[in-house]
């Protein structure tokens, strides 16, 4: 299959990672069902609320789906809410994640909205990029993953094989360096 | 001061609204947090319990209440800013982002509202307004706006005034979802006039929209407001909900629709799938199945001019 990236559309700004996409000349779709997911070679799951989406990926049985294809080594990206999904563990909460990236996340790190903020980050293998932080997560336990980006000293941004993490949203700043990185480096991960 | 790159939507600030980089710094982050609530629900709660039915069922978002519109619309009187320990409540019974409305033009209960920390303030005509001329500069504050609109220069002007985000106001506290429709129709609609517009005949579509020449211009290159486009005003069953997400709603506020139907949890629950499968017939005929009754509305036709909530803002 040729590189077809699928934007988890159940929730959030999925359209905004759908026009950084297109913007690049990548193929790229919307998926909501399991059908849409067979028709992807990577997946980004982008920001959005990490409790409705996660009740809707655990009532139509999406995230199984989703487990499965993480397994088969499908290059997956979570931004912010995103990355919520993708973690093992959730700090004081019992909310459904998929608990593909080892990691502990503390949701809304830095606070509610008036909180949020953009700041220079720098991100292995990328360079320094305008980190655009709302209602963010950070990374608490990286445990067997790699950090990629931190800020004031707290992990923003982890890799772990064909898997990528994000607490801020590349896809609201029009750089989009970070999604050909993911499409050829993640992706490369693949086959590795 | 970081860069003010080229954004999704395509927004760059509109020269002459926007007075300093202080202001434009935050707006990236403002509409952000619009983008992350698209294809949702964001509900209307009026305690704890109700907020955590909400986020149990789905919902994006809840907006802090005393009374639901159609309690307001009963009682009468002068409607208000909610108290704010009310508010604080609600803020500690839920994850989701929680939202609360003050009246408009009413500036004092927006810096309250921000100092709670709200994430949205609603500076809505379901409240009395504070003022008959001039909404709120919501370019001075840090916490995003929402404001409602019944038509493209409507919906300009509260972008210009600093507004993340617009609703169009339909019609609250009726669960009658004509006036939503209207609403919405008419700005899309006007949306596409502006949009298959010459350019030198911008100047007039500005005068005509009573909305500054930039974002009319903004419009006519994209085909879109500069800001999220959602809807409110009397959506009380999935079927409505849906109805208003084909129309072009990027995401739905459900107010009195929820909890004065007979069962909130089920029908909430319902509301946030439809709007998922927005666009699948057979899966909202499922998910439209023995909800028990829905709220019981009133007939928007007979509600005089002066009863209207959406006549408000100007």
């Amino acid at each position: 299959m040729g590189t077809r990236v699928g934007v988890l559309a159940i929730q959030g700004d999925f359209a905004c990672h759908l026009k950084a996409l297109y913007s690049i000349g990548a193929s790229a779709l919307e998926v909501r069902t399991a059908e849409e997911l067979d028709q992807c070679s990577h997946l980004i799951i982008p920001g959005g609320e990490s409790t409705t989406v996660g009740k809707l990926l655990q009532r139509f049985g999406l995230g199984e789906e989703i487990q499965s294809r993480a397994r088969a080594r499908m290059p997956i990206w979570g931004t912010c809410m995103g990355m919520i999904m993708m973690a093992a563990r959730v700090e004081d909460s019992e909310q459904y994640s998929l608990g593909l990236l080892d990691i502990t996340v503390k949701r809304n790190a830095f606070g509610r909205q008036v909180h949020s903020f953009e700041a220079p980050v720098q991100v292995e293998g990328v360079g320094e990029v305008t980190a655009v932080f709302i209602r963010a997560p950070v990374v608490t336990d990286v445990g067997s993953t790699q950090a990629i980006a931190t800020f004031d000293g707290q992990v923003v941004a982890v890799r772990q094989d064909n898997l990528l993490g994000t607490s801020f949203h590349p896809e609201l700043t029009g750089d989009t360096r970070l999604h050909e990185w993911f499409i050829k480096e993640i992706g490369s991960a693949q086959r590795g | 001061m970081f860069p003010l790159g080229p954004s999704p939507w395509g927004f760059s600030m509109p020269a002459g609204t926007i007075l300093n980089l202080d202001r434009a710094k935050t707006w990236r982050e403002k509409v952000g947090l619009a983008e992350m609530l698209k294809g949702g629900v964001i509900m209307d709660v009026v305690n704890a319990d109700h907020a955590k039915i909400a986020e149990e069922a789905g919902a994006v978002a809840v907006m802090a209440l005393e009374r639901v519109p159609a309690d307001i619309r009963r009682d009468g009187g002068v409607a208000r800013m909610s108290d704010p320990e009310l508010i604080q409540q609600i803020q500690a019974s839920v994850t989701i982002p929680v939202m609360a409305k003050c009246r408009i033009g009413h500036f004092v209960e927006a810096q309250i509202l921000e100092a709670l920390e709200v994430d949205f303030i609603d500076e809505s005509e379901v409240l009395t307004p504070a003022d008959v001329a001039n909404h709120v500069d919501k370019h001075a504050f840090t916490v995003p706006f929402v404001c409602g609109a019944r038509n493209l220069g409507e919906a300009l002007r509260r972008c210009a005034e600093g507004a993340a985000m617009i609703r169009t106001k339909g019609e609250a506290g009726t669960g009658d979802v004509v006036e939503a429709v209207r609403h919405m129709r008419a700005i899309l609609s006007e949306i596409r006039i502006v949009q298959n517009a010459r350019e030198d005949e911008l100047y007039v579509l500005a005068k005509e929209h009573q909305a500054p020449l930039e974002l009319i211009q903004h419009v006519h290159k994209t085909g879109k407001l500069p800001v999220p486009n959602f809807s409110a005003g009397g959506i009380a069953t999935p079927a409505d909900a849906a109805l208003m997400m084909q129309l072009g709603a990027e995401t739905v506020f459900v107010g009195s629709g929820i909890f004065k139907s007979s069962e909130p949890a089920k029908r909430a629950k319902a509301i946030v799938e439809s709007v998922l499968f927005y666009k699948d017939a057979k899966k909202l005929a499922e998910i439209s199945k023995g909800l028990g009754e829905p709220m019981t509305g009133i007939n928007c036709d007979s509600l005089t001019e002066k009863e209207l909530l959406s006549v408000r803002g100007w």
